[in-house]
């Protein structure tokens, strides 16, 4: 399974979701520049977190519209898989790629602690390897990741078991508790904590390696079926 | 040429933490009037366009594809015309 790691100008979680590609699955990966055309080749993308074009206007709002941005929703609705990590949520909701928007944080500060999130869905092909309500000890760094939906939206993506992650002890003022998110098909993903930077002991948790691993998985029985 | 001053806000309803807190310190400087405070943005944007008609339509595609997100935040504008 071939990824591709979106590099943006502001971008600082590349190399975190890159080394993760490489430890944790030892599958091939490459970072695309935002002026690419072209992600035919890649069979999951990831648009890590950072701070692309300074969060001007708002986050993730100029990001939306660079040149390859057009291919990432492209393979979007080819159904390939695409992970969006903080700074990356923020740019799928701003493309309209999943539903919603991020507000700043209720307390107004930059947050930069582990958070306790609960899989609410083990359904998704980013969670499968997890068990149902599994806790989980996660990163977040962020400003804005107080997750904003109206409440028809709010319905419609519980009816859909599209909340795929709750923090335990809301730490931003997040509707509901969302931390994480799928679209209606179940092939994006946009989720404010950093599990790249919990995949091992050393970065003081394991318990991020299940989202790169899932997706793998999926892939790999999706491919032996086809 | 035309100049557009584009005004976004949050929504009716939105929480803006931002407000809050200012308005909080307002009260604290004995501001005792301050029922609610929004913040938002202000922006100024020169435009070479025909008309004053073709300037607004093409501030409105504006604020609804870059400037403001729909989803959270209202905008409305001016424009004016200026000399060059």
């Amino acid at each position: 399974m071939r990824f591709a790691v979106i590099v943006l100008p502001g971008s600082n979680c590349d190399i975190d979701c890159y080394n993760a590609i490489e430890d944790v699955l030892e599958q091939p990966v490459d970072y695309v520049w935002h002026k690419e055309t072209d992600l035919t080749g890649y069979d999951g993308i990831i648009i890590p977190g950072g701070f692309s074009y300074g969060d001007y206007l708002r986050a993730g709002a100029i990001a939306r519209f660079a040149p390859i941005m057009t291919q990432v929703e492209k393979a979007a609705n080819e159904g390939k898989v695409i992970l969006g990590i903080c700074n990356g949520f923020q740019i799928l909701l701003e493309a309209g790629l999943l539903p919603g928007a991020m507000r700043r944080n209720d307390n107004l500060q930059f947050i930069c602690t582990t958070e306790t999130i609960t899989v609410e869905n083990n359904q998704t092909l980013f969670t499968s390897e997890y068990s149902f309500e599994e806790e989980l000890q996660i990163p977040i760094a962020h400003a804005e990741g107080n997750y904003y939906c109206d409440e028809q939206t709010l319905v419609a993506l519980k009816k859909n078991n599209q909340i795929v992650f709750r923090y335990k002890n809301n730490p931003n003022g997040s509707i509901d508790d969302i931390a994480g998110i799928v679209n209606e098909k179940g092939n994006i993903l946009g989720m404010m904590p950093h599990p790249e930077r919990a995949i091992s002991e050393l970065l003081g948790s394991t318990d991020g390696r299940k989202v790169f691993q899932s997706i793998l998985k999926n892939w790999r029985e999706q491919h032996a079926a086809s | 040429m035309y100049k557009a001053k584009v005004y976004v806000t949050f929504k009716e309803g939105i929480l803006d933490p931002q407000g809050k807190a200012i308005k909080g310190s307002l009260l604290t400087l004995g501001y005792d009037e301050t029922e609610d405070v929004r913040i938002g943005k202000f922006i100024e944007l020169q435009l070479e366009t025909v008309n004053k008609v073709t300037a607004e339509v093409r501030v409105k595609e504006m604020c609804e594809k870059l400037l403001a997100n729909t989803v959270i935040e209202d905008y409305t504008f001016e424009i004016e015309e200026v000399e060059q």
